[in-house]
């Protein structure tokens, strides 16, 4: 091993930070083998300066590339340093990483060289390296090259734990204004396929219990947002089509880091929109785990979500009607609702209850924020909120009684005069 | 009021409560030797565990709790707080005398301890990820750490089944003792932790390319971070700065 491996660690590990998922989770490989590794929940090994937890070891097989997409760093027209591993270099690091527990597996995507398939194949031919001669049963996560033939990705799929295939450019006019030599359709038939595939294998594993597994930990996509001018509205509808169509087990959203001086992009300097992503966050965990619609928290005629204060809360002020609930008889639908309570004060709370009825001090001590919630529910107590608040009043309330994180970077300061 | 003093192992803590059955104690509390301070007006009993003991009153926690109630039980004595006696007696009282005493989270007692065990829970899930090995010379792959609760009788599972066919101990620096795999079963061991060893020596204790692989690991977790999206309050709270002086990765910025 020698300084050049550092040094196209460094260049391919810096390639691929772009791509934000870095899930572990979702797969069950035991190690029933005497092998090496497995897979289950999911684990961080640790946390970048950034926040982001690192859980797979995450770079490219190669930063050359023959698209020329203006929002991404290994662009052809981009002057940067290039560089490939070789299969055995992968494989090692994957290994020895492993062993000495700073990984979970190995999340490994590529820029395109030469075409699809051929990128595709050694991407597959690393995988089944590891899994058939060093008996590795930790968590692989391969990209799907867009454009790949089905026997390759048949391949993939029952050697890697998941797939994905980044759609990018929410918008199909964004993808043609900044990546014109790619393809939409491209991007699709792999998901696609996967798909069928998941649904076959589900099907025969009833039938055979020992079915080899495709694709045990599903699908994932990523969109880039802030980078082609589309709106909250257009990135959740796209995300919600994308979850039902194709049963993803999740889409990322990915703030725009300018990368380019192109003149189709924000300009290389500007800021990173954090707190946008923050909120398609929130929406998209409102979706999946709490029973909203996206039609629910976006419209066209309000096409973006509120920067101040977080969609549920501002779902809940939009339908006054709706509230307050009481805590000690609603079902759980309504109480999941309630702005300031979470998947697991929820349950909590309908578990608690059965018990005896409860007060605000009951729902403090459970993990509730009360100086939110308590505009919107009911309990078992006479001090509620009585007064006619308006909504505008009731955001007021809020706001002024918690600090949000994003603000406080940026205090503005009223001038005197 | 009695005091029940044990030796603070888990067969000793069963067995006090099932004292306080057998000789129906009502003012009694359960004081771990090491925390013990004698009291003026105070009883005190030594408590010795009995197997049989302990065994009938772990076979009535299992019966009334479930799994993961029991889970979360034994997590909760494993925080080694100060109270966690007192909390665990209440409990058991609790479990015995109303059905499905768990889910009762109005009640100050049943929270307190889901609590404690979540933020137990918490950290064996953290240790899972930030125990680093280095491979010695004699083949074992060496790990130390400091948790805050004692963990490790919670991940011992985990690592034997992930790594199968390698030698691997991991040692608690503040409890002082370690869990170590010799390819075929767990076992517990307790010896003397080297100090510090200086870098210029760790070639005659770690293996050839171990310090290349540690090389590898800080480049990648330089390489992979993206300085314009920068929050430091973010990775703090993931990884709180105790844990940094374990991590190859973190270590030169460790506070002392």
């Amino acid at each position: 091993m020698s300084e050049r491996i550092l040094e196209k660690l460094k260049i391919l590990a810096d390639a691929a930070k772009y791509d934000v998922s870095c899930a572990s989770s979702g797969s069950n490989r035991k190690n029933n083998n005497k092998g090496l590794g497995n897979t289950g929940h999911g684990i961080c090994h640790t946390y970048t300066s950034n926040g982001r937890c690192v859980s797979l070891l995450k770079i490219l097989l190669t930063n050359f590339c023959i698209y020329d997409c203006a929002y991404c760093v290994s662009r052809k027209s981009n002057d940067i340093e290039r560089a490939a591993f070789t299969v055995e270099e992968v494989v090692d690091l994957t290994i020895n990483f492993y062993r000495r527990n700073y990984i979970e597996g190995l999340f490994l995507s590529s820029g395109i060289f030469r075409d699809a398939d051929y990128t595709m194949e050694r991407l597959v031919r690393i995988a089944k390296l590891l899994r058939t001669e060093h008996r590795f049963n930790g968590y692989i996560h391969l990209k799907s090259i867009p454009g790949a033939s089905d026997e390759l990705m048949y391949e993939a799929g029952l050697y890697a734990d998941r797939l994905s295939v980044n759609i990018e450019i929410p918008t199909d006019r964004g993808l043609k204004l900044l990546a014109p030599e790619k393809d939409r359709k491209d991007m699709i038939r792999p998901m696609n396929y996967v798909k069928e595939g998941i649904i076959q294998n589900t099907e025969e594993k009833k039938i055979f219990a020992r079915t080899p597994s495709f694709v045990p930990a599903g699908q994932s996509t990523q969109m880039i947002i802030g980078a082609s001018g589309e709106t909250d509205c257009d990135i959740m509808q796209s995300a919600s089509r994308l979850y039902r169509e194709f049963n993803l087990k999740r889409v990322y959203y990915s703030g725009y880091i300018p990368v380019s001086n192109d003149n189709r992009l924000p300009a290389i300097g500007s800021a990173v929109p954090l707190l946008r992503e923050n909120r398609l966050y929130q929406a998209d965990w409102l979706t999946r785990f709490y029973g909203f619609k996206v039609g629910e928290l976006l419209n066209p005629s309000a096409p973006n979500l509120d920067a101040d204060i977080d969609p549920k809360l501002s779902w809940a002020l939009r339908n006054p009607a709706k509230f307050p609930v009481d805590i000690n008889r609603a079902d759980l639908h309504h109480i999941l609702r309630v702005p300031g309570i979470g998947l697991i004060s929820a349950k909590k709370i309908i578990a608690a209850r059965r018990f005896q009825k409860l007060d605000w001090e009951h729902l403090k001590k459970l993990g509730v924020a009360v100086n939110r919630a308590r505009y919107f529910v009911i309990c078992r107590s006479r001090e509620f909120e009585r007064r006619n608040l308006s909504a505008m009043q009731i955001k007021q309330f809020i706001l002024s009684g918690s600090q949000s994180k994003y603000l406080k970077d940026n205090p503005s300061q009223l001038s005197l005069f | 009021m009695m005091s029940l003093v044990y030796d603070g192992s888990w067969g000793g803590l069963l067995t006090c409560i099932f004292e306080t059955y057998e000789r129906k104690l009502q003012a009694v509390s359960v004081v771990r030797k090491q925390l013990y301070c004698p009291g003026f007006f105070n009883d005190c009993i030594t408590v010795q565990a009995d197997d049989r003991k302990a065994g009938r009153v772990l076979k009535g926690l299992r019966c009334n709790l479930s799994p993961a109630g029991f889970l979360g039980f034994y997590a909760c004595y494993l925080s080694e707080l100060p109270q966690m006696e007192e909390w665990l007696l209440a409990y058991t009282k609790l479990v015995f005398s109303l059905k499905n005493a768990e889910c009762a989270f109005g009640n100050d007692t049943v929270l307190k301890v889901s609590q404690t065990a979540r933020m137990v829970f918490r950290e064996s899930h953290r240790m899972k990820g930030f125990v680093r090995f280095a491979l010695t010379r004699d083949n074992i792959f060496y790990s130390e750490v400091e948790p805050d609760f004692n963990v490790l009788p919670l991940i011992s599972g985990h690592f034997k089944q992930r790594f199968t066919d390698q030698q691997w101990l991991i040692y608690d620096k503040k409890r002082k003792y370690g869990i170590y795999y010799n390819l075929e079963e767990v076992t517990e061991v307790q010896f003397e932790p080297p100090s510090r060893v200086p870098a210029e020596h760790s070639g005659q204790i770690f293996a050839e390319p171990e310090m290349q692989y540690q090389k590898l690991w800080k480049e990648y977790f330089v390489s992979t971070d993206i300085e314009s999206r920068k929050n430091t309050r973010l990775q703090l709270r993931h990884m709180p700065r105790r844990y940094w002086k374990y991590l190859i990765e973190t270590r030169d910025q460790a506070p002392e």
